[in-house]
């Protein structure tokens, strides 16, 4: 078990973050943009993990269950606007939004 | 171990990648599913199978059925394609992908550079995790308790309103006092998340 170089998993975490970063930029679907927000929440997690299990510490991971409790209340009230969205505007793209109308 | 963690990495890379090029919303929930499982693994090679198991239970089980719940109320499976006709093109990601790949590159130099670290990875077993949550991270645990419920709070909230502004002020109460649904209103069986009150049909 203890073969994996540590790197290796901070670029595992780092690809992960930088193809949600995309997603985010390139999207325009709003479960899309959620979607993506969850894999970046999650490669940060991951990052984590990672630090932890190299140095022994049981930091990483409860860093981690944080995470996770947060991006379940992200992706709760995220959810929930999405609904909104899409009774106001009748799509979920969120160019459609791009107006504020007080 | 070592090939069990190079063969998740790389199935994690991939199926995010079809997560954000996918046209269909299931499709891509389901790759991330895939996604999420394979980082799973990738958790427990290095060591670390509590949060292995948390990933599975809650990314995997709770908050992708959450996304799926959400897309099949919304009905968008198909419409989802055609909200996004001509900006999905691959010249879409010419932009983003090269300011992220520059990143990536950052990213690999700063931690290829760093600090001399190559020694390997070591097991944390969740008896150390649960000490430390209940322990030097006891206010975190209370503070994470608080986020949740504000956002169940918050979620409720954001759900009660979203039939109001369609309908004028008169409109819905005169369809309370009716006892009937107005047409452009949801019928409640759609929406198991919002519990109907008993008594306002009475």
């Amino acid at each position: 078990m203890a073969h994996v170089p540590f790197e290796y998993g901070l670029y595992l975490a780092a690809a992960l973050f930088l193809v949600g970063l995309t997603g985010v930029l390139v999207r325009r679907n709003l479960i899309f943009v959620l979607a993506s927000i969850e894999i970046m929440l999650n490669a940060a997690g991951l990052a984590f993990v990672v630090a932890g299990s190299r140095w022994g510490q049981p930091d990483g991971q409860v860093m981690f269950i944080f995470i996770l409790a947060m991006a379940a209340a992200e992706v709760a009230v995220g959810l929930a606007l999405a609904l909104l969205f899409r009774r106001a505007f009748g799509s979920l793209d969120i160019d459609a939004a791009s107006r504020m109308r007080g | 171990m070592t090939v069990v963690f190079y063969l998740a990495a790389a199935v994690a890379l991939v199926s995010t990648l079809l997560v954000v090029t996918r046209r269909n919303t299931i499709h891509a929930l389901l790759y991330l599913v895939v996604s999420l499982l394979a980082v799973a693994v990738v958790f427990y090679t290095l060591g670390a199978p509590f949060v292995a198991a948390l990933e599975v239970i809650i990314y995997a089980g709770a908050i992708i059925v959450l996304f799926l719940f959400t897309v099949m109320l919304l009905n968008v499976g198909r419409q989802a394609e055609g909200d996004e006709p001509p900006r999905l093109r691959p010249i879409s990601f010419l932009g983003p992908g090269l300011l992220s790949a520059a990143l990536l590159v950052e990213l690999a130099v700063a931690i290829s550079t760093g600090p001399a670290a190559r020694t390997g990875v070591h097991a944390v077993p969740p008896r150390a995790v649960g000490l430390s949550l209940y322990g030097p991270y006891a206010i975190g645990v209370e503070l994470a308790s608080t986020l949740l419920l504000a956002a169940l709070i918050g979620a409720r909230h954001l759900g009660q309103r979203q039939r109001e502004p369609e309908l004028g002020p008169g409109d819905a109460a005169e369809a309370r006092r009716a006892g009937t649904t107005l047409p452009g209103e949801p019928s409640p069986s759609s929406e198991p998340s919002l519990p109907q009150p008993v008594g306002r049909d009475a």
